[in-house]
């Protein structure tokens, strides 16, 4: 008795009581029954479960984790414990629901919730389960923990698999119903059409392939780049324009794969990538703290509004005069418009560092956004109400507009975007902004110029926004100050630091899991705040640098390879 | 005396009420090494400050071959030849030791926004000459082989080495060395000592020295002046000061110095 209660013990019961609030806390806010709606393996694991049961082993995993005790047994009987420990706190939830009518306070604590948390069960059957359950998932959770290095990415990778995978099942079908001979896969993999989630044959495979392929890839001595490496340096061309080739391929044909939809959704990634691109500069390369990026959305938007808009006339609702222009001959005005609104906002800011940069930025974002909706500038922007009719996007009088047909010129934007970073970043430029980003004052020492080099940086991330807006206004084809709230700014910043900052393919990553997924998941939009907060903190947490950091060039050694010169 | 490179006239910076550096005269001769020493908080790194243009002196006046820098931003003191180290060392710890040098070299490159985006033959010439540069004085600092290590990652000698390589980057006329040898053993001292004498012998640059250890002052410095609560107590070669009660006086207080002088009366009757 006196060895249980000697502290150390203590783990399991901390870190499950941690768990345990989480699990309520989850429960409550109406998340576990949301997401119970959707499978994952069809009749068996619903989402909402799933969430449960991911709170467990994230807690086994950690109780075991942190557990001191040499026996590596113990350790997953720790993860266990704190599982368990968790779904009891649910269960006193459970008891406490129907006493205290707590669903008079939280709409979301209601029968179906209970029926979630207890599988159904009632009385001493439902405590039994739920603790079982609970010890159960903790030691999975353990388990997992207590795996070599290598198994154990490859299982959480698998697992993951598993989950996106279920998650999206209707989506992917939907995209590849099209190709012949796949159905039958798919038939067996997600089960028949009405059902959601993968079959268990499906799930079982998708786990098996993915940890199989994790495992096997990690008992390679070497890694493939650099056996790539290795090979000499004609091949090493070859194999990187062939790579280079089937992805502008794949990039070329996906939206006739992936629909009207999903060619929709990505178009919004696109015009997210365009915006990170820019600010990447701005934050990621130079170290100044934009929390007002989105001003420059938002001025790319209204001047291709303002220039191409055809409701003209004294009329409420529609601007006093617009020149009609068409979109080509608009969007170089709007670009360089933003670039300017760069400079001018630059101008003020230069002296302003850090923290007190950021709140600055961040009044002039909204600045922006009240002038856009004040009744002063309402004749020609069209106040709260915004502009209407603002010209399509058309090549030879082609209407371009369809997501599918968008979907190029947003790609080619991003291009653009993405080659001038690059070589700006390799650049002289490229490396002031980065001493300016390590320490302004030494920078100054070195010789370089303050001013041009934050304007700099500050006209090229708002030359980019700007572009990305201008497309913005005429896919959307209306454009209203509330589409240009302080959340933009956020969920660019937000893409970047999941991203990795200063990493240009980091901005790629950050946008897809930020605004794709969410675009995905929407019938969870109502938590995408939540869930954006917890994945933020537990990235900051856990790999601040984000997905895809930021790398320094080899160049002591490398320039001089005999194929290059 | 050979010609005066650096004169600083009668400056005074005062910090609220504190004369940080109290109407000081210093001349800087051209191809020397010149130390300034002083207690703690005398105002030597103030002095710098002003050098190099990150404080506005109060009044006097600093020249550098016929311009006036006390007006000037350090940006601008740097492009016309006078570089810097710093006592902590700060270098840009999340660029590479190269990328560290080739910042160093930013005020020598020309390249705009647009030679960097369309690769002009012109920007790929000067990044070539600027790596090859790179190479070269990581090679002089003794660091080849580091370049590509992110500077946060080097060994702390080397960081004050790489920290030297990137103020040479500039290809200054006088370099200011704000203690170069703190935290050093005595044979990565030695090894500063050789250093800082190669800069003044191979690259002919004149160095201006802020040191605490009185041996290396004595053995490389022409010029010593001595700075206590902000202002010129002594001058002179370094002979010269290691005898002076007023600097006796500053270093270990009154009594030692009239003991010294006691002592030297004895000797003299």
């Amino acid at each position: 008795m006196k060895k249980i209660l000697s502290s150390s013990w203590f783990i399991p019961l901390q870190i499950g009581s941690i768990a345990g609030i989480t699990g309520i806390l989850m429960s409550l806010v109406g998340m576990v029954e949301e997401f119970a709606k959707r499978d994952i393996i069809a009749g068996i694991i619903e989402m909402g479960q799933t969430l449960v049961f991911i709170n467990l082993l994230v807690a086994g995993y950690f109780a075991a984790s942190r557990s001191q005790r040499a026996q590596a047994y113990l350790r997953v009987i720790e993860g266990g414990l704190a599982g368990a420990i968790a779904t009891f706190f649910l269960w006193i939830l459970v008891q406490l629901i129907p006493p205290l009518d707590l669903r008079s306070i939280f709409l979301n604590a209601s029968p179906a919730l209970i029926k979630v948390l207890t599988f159904d069960r009632e009385g001493a059957a439902a405590l039994g389960v739920m603790l079982t359950a609970g010890f159960l998932s903790g030691l999975a959770g353990g388990l997992i923990q207590s795996l070599p290095a290598r198994y154990r990415t490859a299982v959480v990778r698998g697992l993951i698999w598993v989950a996106m995978l279920g998650l999206l099942q209707d989506l992917i079908r939907v995209t590849l119903l099209n190709f012949p001979g796949v159905g039958t896969a798919l038939q067996w993999m997600f089960g028949s059409r009405n059902e959601k989630g993968l079959s268990v044959a499906g799930a079982i495979a998708v786990f098996v392939v993915v940890t199989g392929g994790s495992i096997l890839q990690s008992n390679q001595a070497t890694s493939l780049s650099a056996r790539v490496g290795r090979l000499p340096a004609k091949q090493q061309q070859f194999i990187r324009w062939g790579g280079l080739l089937l992805a502008g391929a794949i990039v070329f044909y996906l939206p006739q794969v992936l629909g009207l939809y999903l060619s929709e959704v990505a178009n919004q990634v696109g015009l997210f990538i365009l915006m990170g691109l820019g600010l990447n500069i701005v934050v990621g390369f130079a170290g100044l703290l934009d929390l007002g990026y989105v001003a420059f959305f938002a001025i790319g938007a209204y001047v291709m509004g303002y220039l191409t808009t055809t409701a003209i006339g004294p009329e409420s609702g529609q601007i006093i005069y617009g020149p009609q222009l068409n979109f080509w001959q608009a969007l170089p005005i709007a670009v360089l418009i933003s670039l300017v609104a760069g400079v001018i906002l630059g101008v003020p800011v230069l002296n302003i560092r850090g923290d007190y940069l950021a709140i600055v930025t961040l009044g002039f974002g909204e600045i922006i956004r009240i002038l856009a909706g004040s009744d002063f500038l309402k004749p020609y922007i069209g106040g709260s109400q915004g502009i209407v009719q603002v010209a399509p996007i058309t090549i030879a009088g082609v209407d371009f507009n369809s997501p599918q047909k968008l979907y190029y010129l947003i790609i080619l934007g991003i291009l653009l975007a993405t080659f001038v970073s690059w070589r700006l970043r390799d650049s002289r430029i490229g490396r002031a902004w980065k001493a300016l980003r390590e320490d302004e004052d030494v920078a100054q020492a070195m010789g370089i110029h303050l001013v041009s080099t934050k304007l700099m940086a500050f006209a090229t991330g708002a030359a980019f926004a700007g572009m990305s807006g201008a497309i913005f206004a005429s896919k959307i084809g209306s454009i209203y100050p509330h589409s240009f709230k302080l959340l933009v700014s956020i969920n660019v910043l937000a893409l970047i630091i999941v991203g990795g900052m200063g990493s240009l393919p980091g901005v790629f990553v950050g946008a897809l899991i930020l605004v794709g997924l969410p675009e995905l998941l929407r019938e969870f939009s109502e938590y995408r705040l939540l869930i954006y907060g917890v994945l933020l903190i537990i990235m900051m947490l856990t790999k601040p640098e984000g997905f895809i950091p930021e790398t320094t060039h080899k160049r002591e050694l490398h320039e001089e390879e005999p194929g290059t010169v | 005396m050979a010609n005066s490179i650096l004169s600083v006239r009668k400056v005074t910076k005062i910090f609220g009420g504190l004369i940080a550096v109290n109407s000081l005269d210093l001349e800087l001769a051209e191809n020397g090494i010149h130390s300034v020493i002083g207690p703690n908080g005398a105002g030597k790194t103030t002095l710098f400050n002003c050098i190099t243009g990150f404080y506005k002196p109060e009044s006097g006046e600093i020249l550098f071959q016929g311009h006036h820098l006390e007006y000037l931003s350090p940006d601008r003191v740097t492009r016309l030849g006078i570089s810097r180290t710093y006592q902590n060392i700060r270098l840009f710890t999340n660029l590479s030791a190269l990328e560290n040098i080739l910042v160093g070299q930013h005020p020598r490159l020309h390249t705009g926004m647009l030679g960097s985006i369309f690769k002009t033959p012109g920007m790929v010439k000067e990044e070539k000459e600027a790596l090859a540069e790179a190479r070269r004085l990581l090679a002089f600092v003794g660091l080849t082989g580091k370049g590509d290590h992110l500077s946060k990652n080097l060994p702390y000698g080397d960081q004050r080495r790489l920290e030297i390589a990137r103020a040479l980057a500039s290809k200054p006329k006088v370099l200011l060395l704000d203690e170069p040898t703190a935290g050093m053993n005595p044979s990565e001292t030695q090894e500063m000592v050789h250093f800082i004498l190669r800069l003044r012998d191979e690259l002919g640059i004149t160095v201006l020295l802020i040191e605490h250890e009185m041996r290396v002052v004595m053995k490389i410095s022409e010029v010593v002046t001595v700075l206590d609560f902000g202002q010129k107590i002594a001058e002179g070669t370094p002979a010269q000061i290691q005898s002076d009660s007023h600097v006796i006086e500053a270093y270990l207080g009154r009594g030692a110095a009239s003991g010294l002088a006691q002592n030297e009366a004895k000797a003299k009757a």
